[in-house]
C-alpha cells in the first residue's frame, strides 16, 4: 500500500524527507587529542525515533575496530543482544553474526584504525526506534561500512540490536573496543518527528 | 539539551520528462553536514547500474566493497582503482525500478577522503556498499550516469542537506 498526502500527491519516502520531519539535537566533532567515547545526555522525549550518523576512525594498532553503543549508562551485557550480516574483503564471503550477553552494548559496525589505509573513515547511519517508550524494549539499526582501495581493509555491514529494556533512552554512549576516536570523526545526533 | 531547528533540506530535485544518461547536481552548498541523494529509477534499455563521479573526477580514484543478494545467491567483492564509484550491482531490469539511498557524510571537508554507504533495492536485487573516493576536496559536484542507455521517463532523483547541530 502506497501512503500518499492529500495535499501535496507526495508518496512514502518523498512524504517524509520533504515535511522537515528531522531536527538536529546534538553533533560532536573530534579535536586533535581523540576521545575515548562520546556521549549524548538529556536526550529529549519529544520525538518518535532517534538517527545517529557518524563518521569514524580510532587510534588502535591495526586496521580496524569494532564500534558500540550503549544506553543510560547500562553496562549489564545480559541485557544487550545484536545480529549483523557483513562483508569483509579478505577473500571470505559474506558472513552474519550474533551476540548475547557478550558486550554492555550493540554492534554498531567497524571504523579504521591507525594501520588502515590513511585519511579513511568509517560511515554509519542508526536509527533507534520508539525511543521513549515505556513500554517496549529497544530497537536499533544500523548501515555500517569502510573502504580503502587495498585488501582486507573494505567492510559493509547491516545490523539490528536490541537493549532489552523499557526505560526511554535518555543518554547514548558511542565507543570503539580497543581505541580512541581520533581527530576529525564525527557524531550526530538528530530527532525524528512521526 | 535542547532542540534546534529543522533539518534535512531538499537541496536539488530531478524527476526526467525523457530518457536521460546522466544527472548532475552542481553548485552544492558547503554548508551542511552530510549529504543523502535518494535515487528511484527504471532502465529503458537492459539492466542499468547507478555509477556516481565526484566533483568531475574521471581519473581511477573510485573503490567500493559491496555484498548483494539476488534472491538465489548472494556475492561479495571488492574492486579498486576504479573510474566510476558503481553503487553496488543492484540494478534496474527493463521496466522494472531500483531504489537507492546513498549516505555522504561529512562531504565538504578538506581533510579527508570521502567515504559513502549505500541501500539498494529493486524487484530482483538487495544490497548494501561502501565506496571510497580517494580525494580530500570538498564534494560540490555530484554526476549520477547510467552506463550503457539511460534512465527512463518518470525516474526520480533527489538531493538532500542535513545540518548537524551547532
Amino acid at each position: 500500500m502506497s501512503i500518499t498526502s492529500a495535499k501535496t500527491g507526495s508518496t512514502s519516502l518523498s512524504l517524509a524527507l520533504e515535511n522537515n520531519f528531522m531536527e538536529p539535537i546534538a553533533s560532536t566533532l573530534v579535536g586533535a587529542g581523540g576521545t575515548n567515547s562520546i556521549i549524548f545526555n538529556d536526550i529529549p522525549q519529544t520525538y518518535k525515533n532517534l538517527q545517529i550518523r557518524l563518521m569514524s576512525r580510532n587510534d588502535r594498532a591495526s586496521t580496524g575496530d569494532t564500534l558500540g553503543i550503549q544506553f543510560n549508562g547500562d553496562t549489564s551485557i545480559n541485557n544487550y543482544v545484536w545480529q549483523h550480516s557483513m562483508y569483509t574483503n579478505n577473500g571470505s564471503a559474506g558472513a552474519a553474526g550474533y551476540g548475547s550477553g557478550v558486550n554492555a552494548s550493540i554492534y554498531l559496525g567497524e571504523c579504521p584504525s591507525a594501520n588502515a589505509s590513511a585519511s579513511i573513515f568509517a560511515v554509519s547511519v542508526a536509527d533507534i526506534l520508539d525511543y521513549a517508550s515505556t513500554s517496549k524494549n529497544k530497537t536499533l539499526r544500523s548501515l555500517n561500512g569502510k573502504e580503502a582501495n587495498v585488501s582486507a581493509q573494505g567492510f559493509v555491514s547491516l545490523s539490528s540490536g536490541v537493549w532489552l529494556s523499557t526505560t526511554p533512552i535518555s543518554s547514548i554512549k558511542i565507543f570503539s573496543n580497543n581505541g580512541n576516536f581520533v581527530q576529525y570523526s564525527r557524531f550526530s545526533l538528530y530527532g525524528i518527528k512521526v | 539539551m535542547a532542540a534546534k531547528t529543522g533539518t534535512y533540506t531538499l537541496i536539488a530535485s530531478n524527476t526526467l520528462a525523457a530518457i536521460t544518461t546522466e544527472i548532475t547536481f552542481s553548485s552544492i552548498p558547503a554548508t551542511y553536514t552530510d549529504l543523502v541523494v535518494v535515487v528511484n529509477y527504471k532502465a529503458n534499455n537492459g539492466g542499468k547500474y547507478l555509477t556516481m563521479r565526484l566533483n568531475g573526477d574521471t581519473g581511477t580514484n573510485y573503490s567500493r566493497t559491496e555484498i548483494f543478494a539476488d534472491g538465489t545467491s548472494i556475492t561479495s567483492q571488492n574492486l579498486t582503482n576504479e573510474s566510476y564509484a558503481y553503487i553496488n550491482s543492484v540494478y534496474a531490469s527493463t521496466g522494472t525500478w531500483a531504489t537507492f539511498i546513498l549516505n555522504l557524510n561529512d562531504y565538504s571537508n578538506t581533510t579527508t577522503f570521502k567515504s559513502i554507504v549505500t541501500r539498494s533495492n529493486s524487484s530482483t536485487y538487495v544490497g548494501m556498499n561502501a565506496n571510497l573516493w580517494r580525494s580530500t576536496a570538498a564534494i560540490n559536484t555530484i554526476f549520477l550516469t547510467a552506463l550503457g542507455s539511460g534512465y527512463d521517463v518518470g525516474s526520480t532523483f533527489k538531493l538532500y542537506g542535513i545540518e548537524a547541530a551547532k
